[in-house]
């Protein structure tokens, strides 16, 4: 199966933008060889700009950049770009609609042995939080090198959540990634699964091993967490049982999101997956998923709890 | 030089008079800080910066970054008697619907460059519009003003490294020294001197002057032009309040609107 990081085919579509368009310009915060964005300042040395470990001056200055007509892409990992710069993101970028775009790598639990400190599993929820603020999370490589050209022509702040390890590949550059608009992967009549990130190839994993077992499920990628594409939302309640999964905490994120919805149109049986208002800790990635419950065989057994089977 | 500072002088009093009365009018903000930077403000945009009030968004003009936002009252009385908007438009600040928020903010109102308030952003952001600069081959400058108590954030030093280590000599930082912040005097709140030492460790070229001095401001910013290969902090000890006995170093007007007759004693002193 062929695999690449979400992180990976950011860094190489930036150098891709950047020789499109020379207003585009980058700023890391001493990652730039883990966030990818070396690519970029390997062949624009000057339009990148290492800001040092010092992630307020990172979102302050991209500000400052887009105020003057730039089209800033400001990297770090997740859990300091919507964390520690949290202030600088809500009051500097978020409230005067600065033109700023977010591309915070390492996010969830996937970052592994690092451990909780830098796992961020509620950037989610504070960036959806943030009038203004659009949030996008790629499920794989082609759709996070679509997200970046679209984060660039599309005016106002934008939050992209992206992974560490190398996640297989879903999309061919046949796929048209579209702001706002969710992409049904799978039709289903008996179940729905909208997933984002890592989660999507996990929910294709549970719908196959559920057509196995008789039940018919739809899955649906859900990659702009905001604005959520509500008629994806309506038409997957119209199977009577949603199922959401995310790299993320329940607490705010996809799941709720997509709660919000329903439980104000059409409420149908729900059932989240994601990390249960607890922190991560070190370990391999592939660990971690498993034991904070984030797998195909959690999603498939939540479908089958939905639909009243005993497994 | 002597005709320009006795209009400068005349324009600063009708500066501090706008900003008592719309402070008064609104019933809230801060009169202190605001009054502190009047000298400064002015001197920067009725004869430093380069501007077109007909086009706020013109590529070329100098930016000005108001770090300490909550002197927003400053601001917008300048920004009103240099022309970007109709004076009597000052008697709506803090009001619902108000292009003139409580700290001050772009999208509403054309010639604020930076929507400030939450203190300490400032000097970054300025950072990004010189670095913007020097990309584009544009020669605007930029001016950052910053409160004395602002310079207890933490972000302030990041910026102030990073301005050094890009070389922005075309950023000049302004320091409205007044020595007070809400709870007191700055040096017994957290001290953040010696100001001068540190901007200097940090690789910045250093004035002190007057800040109330128009002579010395006017001679400062035009020294900052020619350093070349760094940056230039101007450190403009000032009079919290200053211009209005009454408010002159009272920790208590940093956050305080004057009564209707305190409004009438302080313009009958501005008169």
């Amino acid at each position: 199966m062929t695999k690449i990081a979400t992180r990976e085919a950011y860094g190489r579509a930036l150098v891709e933008l950047g020789r499109q368009n020379s207003q585009v310009v980058v700023l890391d915060a001493d990652l730039s060889k883990s966030t990818m964005t070396h690519y970029f300042a390997r062949e624009f040395p000057e339009r990148f700009f290492n800001m040092g470990i010092a992630e307020q001056s990172l979102m302050a200055t991209a500000a400052g950049l887009a105020l003057s007509g730039k089209i800033p892409f400001a990297s770090t990992f997740a859990v300091f770009a919507a964390g520690r710069a949290y202030d600088q993101v809500r009051n500097g970028i978020a409230y005067p609609k600065v033109n700023v775009k977010i591309a915070a790598t390492h996010a969830g639990l996937t970052v592994g042995e690092d451990g909780a400190s830098h796992q961020a599993v509620e950037d989610v929820t504070l960036m959806r939080a943030i009038p203004n603020m659009t949030v996008i999370v790629p499920a794989d490589g082609e759709e996070t090198r679509q997200a970046v050209f679209a984060a660039a022509a599309q005016q106002g702040p934008v939050y992209l959540r992206l992974g560490r390890p190398a996640v297989p590949v879903i999309y061919n550059g046949d796929y048209r990634f579209q702001i706002g608009r969710a992409h049904t992967l799978r039709q289903g009549k008996d179940a729905a699964v909208l997933a984002c990130g890592v989660m999507v190839h996990e929910a294709l994993r549970a719908a196959e091993e559920l057509a196995a077992a008789g039940l018919d499920v739809m899955v649906v990628n859900m990659s702009t967490i905001k604005p959520l594409d509500r008629e994806a939302v309506l038409a997957a309640a119209a199977t009577g049982a949603v199922v959401t999964a995310e790299e993320h905490t329940v607490i705010g994120g996809l799941g709720s999101a997509v709660a919000e919805v329903l439980a104000t149109t059409k409420p149908v049986p729900m059932a989240m997956i994601g990390i249960r208002d607890t922190f991560g800790e070190s370990g391999k990635p592939d660990e971690l998923m498993a034991k904070y419950g984030l797998t195909a065989a959690d999603i498939v057994a939540a479908v089958k709890g939905l639909k009243g089977w005993v497994s | 030089m002597e005709k320009d500072w006795q209009t400068l002088t005349a324009t600063a009093r009708q500066i501090r008079r706008d900003i008592v009365r719309m402070v008064g009018a609104a019933g809230s903000g801060h009169p202190g800080g605001s009054l502190s930077a009047v000298e400064i403000v002015t001197a920067l945009y009725f004869k430093v910066m380069r501007l077109d009030p007909e086009r706020p968004d013109w590529p070329e003009r100098d930016r000005f970054v108001l770090s300490k936002g909550h002197a927003a009252p400053v601001l917008y009385a300048a920004l009103a008697e240099r022309g970007f908007f109709a004076v009597d438009k000052l008697d709506t600040l803090r009001q619902l619907g108000s292009p003139l928020q409580g700290h001050p903010d772009r999208k509403a109102l054309p010639g604020v460059e930076v929507s400030t308030g939450s203190l300490g952003h400032g000097l970054a952001v300025a950072n990004g519009m010189a670095l913007a600069g020097r990309l584009d081959g544009r020669d605007y400058r930029v001016y950052v003003l910053l409160g004395d108590g602002e310079l207890e954030e933490g972000m302030v030093w990041e910026g102030a490294m990073a301005a050094a280590h890009y070389r922005l000599d075309n950023l000049t930082a302004i320091v409205d020294h007044n020595h007070l912040q809400i709870d007191g005097r700055v040096e017994e709140v957290m001290s953040p001197e010696p100001v001068a030492d540190k901007f200097r460790a940090f690789g910045w070229e250093v004035q002190t002057i007057d800040g109330h001095d128009f002579g010395q401001i006017l001679d400062a910013l035009e020294r900052t032009r020619e350093v070349k290969g760094k940056p230039t902090v101007i450190i403009a000890e000032t009079i919290k309040g200053k211009g209005v006995s009454f408010m002159e170093n009272q920790a208590g007007w940093h956050g305080k609107a004057p009564k209707p007759e305190e409004v009438e004693k302080a313009l009958a002193e501005l008169a």
